[in-house]
């Protein structure tokens, strides 16, 4: 599904990912752990097409497809979705609009029928359900105002809408109350399944105990520094990334 | 240029219009009144003396009116020629008492002016000239350096006088519509609207100027608008003036006492538009509300000017103008707010907030700022901004287009203005053409 081969990104000339190697196979689960500034949300941001960030070498398939040579909006429509750290707030756009028009945008990329607003309406209202967001929240402005826990719900939600075939979720467990994290980490278990994939990128090992990750993988300073399986979450909860630094190693 | 040059090309200029003046004064407005024929005449030779105004002024620092100077329009000859009247009437409201102007001249075969209250007058100048109407005329003929005024009072194609007598509610729209199809070659229109809002009356007026042409053609409109103590007057101006079109417009508002007015102003249309606006805060209590929208691309320009005048206490404003500036579009934002000593506890709030679409587009906005007053409440603030690279990537990061993304944010950010419009038409054609604004853009309206 997803092959990332020898990446290295820069940012104002900056190194930020410095040769990232990693093999997301179809209905794959996989944890991307790390310290801060390590480079996991720069990875999410160039997998989702942000042109802010320059890649210096390496390649990424996406079901045989050279990613990053697609627009952002083409890989949206070929099944590549992003839960955003931050989701941007956009004022004067109205929430269900926007995610009318991106539903629309897909269906039509694959061929399907455009949703009518009664369509639309009811498939809105069974997701909203799964995330508990309040339907008031989709006559506000994209993310305008939202708590950050709603904010973090309605990436979730906006996912459960937009069905996609890879989510990247970084840190969407961030902020989160304890039932929130359940009801996302449910959200996210009902989309799993199928040849459905997903990255989440995460610092704690609790949203692991509910999506149960096929591997887990340690980001620092650029590079995936280790890889391993479920436990490997459990371990790095309690010792922290220190044993796992190369100078620490010595 | 050289100043020997210029003032040269002013003299050419002015007896370009000399000649006009020579030419149609037999026929023009007001041909019959003495002292209207004066005052065309003192206006003439004060245009002759001040001519254009060049860039070298301050006031015309950023707009440059060669363009029109070196044009040689003039007043239509058969002014309703080849009018196509099934366009016109696209440009009709329902439910209106509308005028309507054609090049420059009322025509009342095409207005529909159903029947107003009895202490409501709605006179074109060409059907009636009060003797109340002669100190503005002669005020406005001698504008100090303003050439524009003083050419409209020399040339005054046609008009109209509103009076709304005291405690009376206009509460039908009144549509001022200024058509130009430039029916004989680059002609120039006029118009001049008098308004008088007596105490505590209501009225809501529509100033449309619409080109329905693709040649050159010139409108030099001057509006006065009197508001009486505790009167209402909203004021809409629509510019949407042919793609060739030159628009230089100018509104005086006087208010007394607790009077109330709010102004619209959108400007969509013309290669080159300036819109000035002059409210004096005369009496108690006054407040004044002015709201504006523009958008311009390809090489369009289009100029803003605004003056409050707070002479006294209690005095209010309320200013917010956003613009849109695509392609090599030049915009020009001046919102001048004056507190005069004495005006005390005033209010003054001004905002000009500026989206740039292109790299090309360029912006130059000046809000300022004149208190000599202590005890005021003032605030102003003006930007010129691109749109929110953030929120362009999180709606493409959806699967929205780049040109769709676009269109949406563009929207969003002139959202607030437009929605500030009530007269629903006039709405929906700023948003219409705030879509045309963006290719590709399908933006489908469709609310839920
Ligand atoms: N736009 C930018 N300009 C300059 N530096 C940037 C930019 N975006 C990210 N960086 C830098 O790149 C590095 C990696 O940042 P990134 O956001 O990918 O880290 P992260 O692993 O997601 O951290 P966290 O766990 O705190 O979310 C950091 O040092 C950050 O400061
Ligand atoms: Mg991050």
């Amino acid at each position: 599904m997803l092959t990332i081969s020898n990446l290295h990104v820069c940012i104002d000339g900056k190194p930020i990912l410095r040769g990232i190697d990693l093999e997301v196979g179809p209905g794959e689960v996989h944890a991307i752990m790390g310290p801060n500034g390590s480079g996991k949300s720069t990875l999410a941001h160039v997998l989702a097409g942000r042109d802010a960030y320059e890649v210096t070498q390496g390649t990424v398939v996406y079901d045989g497809a050279d990613l990053l040579a697609m627009p952002p909006e083409d890989r949206a429509r070929r099944g590549i979705f992003l839960a955003f750290q931050y989701p941007v707030e956009i004022p004067g756009v109205n929430n269900a609009y926007f995610l009318k028009a991106a539903l629309n945008a897909g269906r039509r990329y694959r061929g399907l029928t455009e949703f009518d607003a009664v369509e639309f309406l009811s498939l809105v209202r069974e997701k909203m359900k799964l995330v508990h967001l309040d339907e008031a929240l989709l006559k506000r402005s994209v993310n305008e105002g939202f708590s950050g826990g709603e904010k973090k719900r309605n990436e979730v939600f906006q996912m459960a809408v937009l069905e996609p075939r890879l989510a990247i979720l970084d840190e969407t467990d961030s902020g989160l109350d304890i039932d929130a994290l359940k009801i996302v980490a449910e959200g996210v278990n009902r989309l799993r399944g199928g040849d459905r994939s997903i990255i989440v990128v995460t610092h704690y090992q609790r949203l692991l105990n509910h999506v149960l990750p096929d591997a887990v993988h340690v980001l620092s300073e650029g590079r995936i520094i280790r890889s391993g399986q479920r436990d490997l979450a459990l371990e790095l909860e309690e010792r922290g990334y220190d044993w796992l630094r190369p100078n620490a190693l010595a | 240029m050289a100043a020997a040059e210029r003032a040269g090309m002013t003299g050419t200029m002015a007896s370009h219009y000399a000649e006009e003046f020579a030419r149609a004064e037999g026929g023009l407005v007001g041909a019959d009144s003495g002292w209207f024929k004066a005052a065309r005449r003192r206006a003439l030779t004060h245009f002759g003396r001040i001519g254009f105004p060049t860039p070298k002024e301050e006031e015309w620092k950023y707009t440059s009116v060669a363009p029109i100077e070196s044009r040689s329009f003039r007043l239509a000859g058969h002014p309703r020629n080849g009018l196509d009247v099934a366009e016109l009437d696209r440009l009709r409201l329902i439910e209106a008492h509308e005028l309507v102007f054609v090049n420059g001249y009322y025509s009342a075969q095409l207005s529909r002016l159903a029947s107003l209250p009895a202490a409501v007058s709605v006179a074109p100048l060409s059907e009636a000239l009060p003797d109340s109407l002669q100190e503005h005329m002669e005020r406005q003929a001698e504008q100090p350096g303003n050439g524009f005024a003083a050419l409209n009072a020399a040339l005054l194609s046609d008009g109209v006088h509103i009076r709304v007598g005291s405690g009376v509610t206009l509460k039908t729209t009144l549509h001022l519509l200024f058509i130009s199809t430039a029916p004989d070659g680059p002609t120039a229109s006029f118009p001049r609207v008098f308004i008088e809002a007596g105490a505590n009356s209501r009225v809501l007026i529509i100033e449309h100027y619409a080109g329905l042409t693709p040649e050159e053609y010139f409108t030099d409109a001057l509006t006065e608008i009197n508001v009486g103590p505790g009167a209402t007057v909203e004021h809409y101006k629509w510019q949407m003036e042919g793609a060739r079109g030159y628009h230089i417009g100018q509104m005086l508002v006087h208010q007394q006492r607790e009077s109330r007015v709010t102004s619209y102003s959108v400007s969509l249309g013309a290669a080159l538009a300036r819109d000035d606006i002059a409210v004096s805060l005369a009496g108690e209590g006054a407040g004044a509300s002015l709201n504006g929208l523009y958008m311009a691309k390809g090489r369009q320009h289009v100029d803003h000017h605004t003056s409050i005048d707070h002479q006294q206490p209690h005095t209010t404003s309320a200013e917010y103008y956003k613009g849109v500036l695509a392609g090599h579009a030049r915009g020009v934002f001046d919102g001048k707010v004056v507190v005069r000593e004495g005006a005390q506890k005033a209010d003054a709030e001004l905002t000009n907030k500026n989206l740039l679409l292109s790299e090309h587009a360029e912006m130059d906005t000046k809000p300022e700022l004149q208190i000599y007053a202590d005890d005021v409440k003032c605030s102003h603030g003006a930007t010129v901004g691109q749109l929110d690279e953030d929120a362009l990537f999180y709606l493409r990061s959806r699967g929205i287009e780049y040109s769709q993304a676009t269109a949406l944010l563009t929207y969003a950010f002139a959202d607030d203005v437009v929605a500030r419009i009530a007269i629903e038409p006039m709405r929906h054609a700023i948003e219409r053409h705030l879509t045309a604004y963006l290719p590709r853009a399908a933006l489908d309206m469709e609310l839920l």
